[in-house]
């Protein structure tokens, strides 16, 4: 790694200057990122309300099985669309432009567009929200929002890409750090992205099967090319900044990132195997899935070589725990993934719960605590203020932790033997339903776990931008330091 | 890696790259399919119209999908013909109508992509709609009571009332009839039928 990545990121020890002009910047950012950090936090508790139901729903089909608004069918993909475009997109928006800001040493450009953005933002997620649970939903899973309302969410993301060049223009550093990389694909990816899938798929431009396979290609998409490298710069930058220390190596990084964006891309048909497409489409797909192993290795020995002789921080800083925890969930989901894409595993684990606890794994474990991490190091230099309880923070960290693992293990484990058996055509369809039942349960009771920790980390966001009073300055460590690091306000 | 404008060209080739080879190619190769005309003179699979494309509507509004699959894997792979979900595996061709293909990720339930041939009693649709555990018992299918009215009989019972398995305990006096939107669903799923044969795959 070159001397400039350090200047890029920072370390703990930081001259007056650079406090003055950080300062700047997160005082330009305060509400617009405030303001997207809020909504996504009022979206989670949505989309985890919806998720808790849909889950006690699974194994009791009575359970307020008389209001068609409820029923099953509308409130899965509510739930989907709320997490994805409520509280991961929002977090993961805030994050980008706040990172952007601070890597390229401006001020957030277009604060007051930026506001009306995110409230339109919040219009649509409830009207397309709404309307799913009215029966007006697509059937077309990850883009089930009806047509209109992906005007606004192209329009609003249309200012944070413009946004988002501004400030890559009027960048203040030469050396544009890998972080910076990833931010920038992603926000240029999304937006093709969004804009391709809507103007094909809605007004039924591409015929009969292609649309199942331009469905996959933009949803396996919103993943790779939105959700993972945002997740990602925010790895590459919480990581050596809380630890004082430079990223292991530039040329990994490199690699993986140009890996990342050659092969994710060509994924998404790994999740038509078996279906009524052209082979060559899904053996196209297999080959993208399983040369992932490039950018996720890369990617994994960089992020472990930079914490090795670090991991006993993983005990004081809240940050670095969700941080942590979140990277070593992208290797995970990611070998999982690429496994799972072969057809000899394929052929078990697709059409069952396996694939939900898969889906849970990057969506959650990685990307969304990723995102509680970069909140919990962002919120404090907006605000100025500091997290009102550690022991809530613990609170939240274990709630949800324990709750994701639980929720991967019983659907992983359930789902495996329900696909074994559905390949037994002795085994009578409804008996490789029954057998679900109790691990079903286990993913009501790990998402009661996970709904706990929201509700604890939104009483924490809600204290912390409307603030009780007074002002702390320290950091709020879990513990008392053990190591020395810029976790600080003013790092 | 410090030039902007590689980023850029970089950044955008990789998406439109794939773009290209995983919609439009596909779309050139396959937008020309059309319906095969079996020797009766019928083009099949028929175009869904009138109270079966309102029925499909249905499908979509009530996230039918998000539990039934409709497509059919060969065979070898998996067990869905064994199972009698299909006579054959399904291919691009069974859905040149469709807009949006119901394809579905998940199997709670069983395959649909032939259930008008499986199951071809409107009563066993319209029971397995009102109460799944009346004809499938310990199904986790969400009961779909809301697609029906409940009457008082008071001279006579109306003609398009369900038929109940004389266990089921209802009111003497009271009927069960479907409203317009169970019908149109159980036309579209009577309708379902991927069993003709297609030359590409016998």
């Amino acid at each position: 790694m070159s001397s400039s990545d350090k200047a890029a990121v920072g370390t703990s020890q930081a001259p007056a200057e650079d406090l003055v002009w950080r300062a700047d910047v997160d005082r330009s950012c305060r509400v617009p990122v405030g303001f997207f950090f809020a909504s996504a936090v009022f979206w989670l508790l949505v989309g985890t309300l919806l998720a808790v139901l849909a889950a006690k729903k699974m194994h009791t089909p009575e359970f307020l099985a008389n209001w068609e608004f409820l029923t099953f069918g509308r409130i899965r993909p509510a739930h989907l669309n709320t997490t994805i475009f409520g509280w991961a997109s929002m977090a993961g928006v805030g994050v980008l432009l706040w990172l952007e800001a601070r890597l390229c040493r401006v001020r957030l450009p277009l604060g007051g567009l930026l506001v009306a953005g995110c409230t339109l933002w919040n219009v649509a997620v409830a009207g397309g929200t709404y309307e799913i649970l009215a029966g007006r939903g697509t059937s077309v899973e990850w883009l089930e929002f009806p047509y209109f309302w992906s005007f606004f969410f192209a329009g609003v993301f249309g200012v944070v890409m413009v946004a988002s060049i501004m400030m890559f223009s009027a960048r203040r550093v030469s050396h544009i750090y890998v972080s910076q990389w990833y931010l920038f694909g992603s926000v240029l990816w999304f937006p093709f992205l969004y804009l391709m899938a809507n103007t094909l798929i809605h007004p039924g431009a591409l015929g009969g099967v292609v649309q199942a396979v331009a469905n996959w290609w933009f949803a396996h998409n919103v993943l790779g090319l939105w959700f993972t490298p945002v997740g990602l710069a925010t790895v590459y930058y919480l990581l050596p900044k809380l630890l004082g220390v430079p990223i292991h190596s530039y040329h990994l990084s490199i690699l993986g990132f140009w890996t990342l964006a050659l092969f994710y891309n060509w994924a998404g048909t790994h999740h038509l195997i078996g279906g009524p497409i052209p082979a060559w489409l899904v053996t196209v797909g297999i080959v993208g899935s399983m040369m992932m192993f490039i950018p996720v290795g890369t990617v994994a020995i960089n992020h472990h070589m930079t914490m090795r002789g670090h991991f006993h921080r993983l005990l004081d800083s809240p940050t670095l725990r969700f941080t942590v925890f979140g990277a070593m969930s992208y290797t995970a989901v990611s070998v999982q993934g690429s496994l799972t894409s072969l057809r000899m595993v394929n052929e078990v684990g697709h059409f069952t719960h396996y694939t939900v606890a898969h889906a849970h794994l990057g969506v959650y474990a990685f990307f969304t605590m990723v995102m509680f991490g970069a909140i919990y190091y962002i919120a404090p230099r907006l605000f100025h203020r500091e997290w009102a309880s550690a022991r809530f923070i613990s609170l939240h960290f274990w709630t949800v932790a324990v709750g994701i693992a639980l929720y991967w293990v019983g659907l992983t484990l359930g789902g495996w033997r329900q696909g074994l058996m559905m390949n037994d055509p002795d085994i009578p369809f409804l008996d490789t339903m029954a057998f679900t039942v109790p691990y079903l349960w286990s993913r009501t009771l790990a998402g009661v776990l996970m709904a706990v920790g929201h509700v604890v980390f939104a009483v924490l966001v809600w204290r912390m931008v409307f603030g009780p009073g007074g002002l702390r300055t320290g950091p709020t460590l879990l513990r008392p330091r053990v190591a020395a690091g810029g976790e600080g306000v003013d790092a | 890696m410090n030039r902007a404008p590689f980023l850029y060209f970089g950044v955008l080739a990789t998406v439109v790259a794939s773009f290209l080879g995983l919609v439009q190619i596909p779309e050139l190769v396959l937008r020309d399919l059309e319906p095969v005309v079996g020797e009766d003179g019928v083009a099949r699979p028929v175009r869904p119209e009138g109270n079966v494309a309102a029925g499909r509507a249905e499908y979509v509004s009530l996230g039918c999908i998000y539990c039934h699959s409709q497509q059919v894997r060969p065979p070898g792979y998996g067990a869905d013909i064994e199972r009698g979900w299909g006579s054959r595996r399904t291919v691009a061709r069974d859905h040149v109508h469709d807009q949006p293909p119901l394809l579905g990720t998940m199997r709670t339930g069983p395959d649909l992509a032939n259930i008008g041939v499986r199951q071809p009693s409107e009563n066993w649709h319209l029971l397995h709609l009102y109460e799944p555990t009346l004809t499938s018992p310990r199904s986790l299918m969400p009961p779909h009571r809301f697609l029906f009215d409940l009457r008082a009989v008071e001279l006579e019972r109306p003609a398009d009332a369900l038929d109940f398995p004389p266990e089921y305990s209802l009111a003497a006096d009271m009927a069960v009839v479907p409203t317009a939107r169970a019908r149109a669903l159980v036309a579209y799923l009577k309708s379902l039928d991927a069993s003709f044969p297609v030359p590409e795959a016998p």
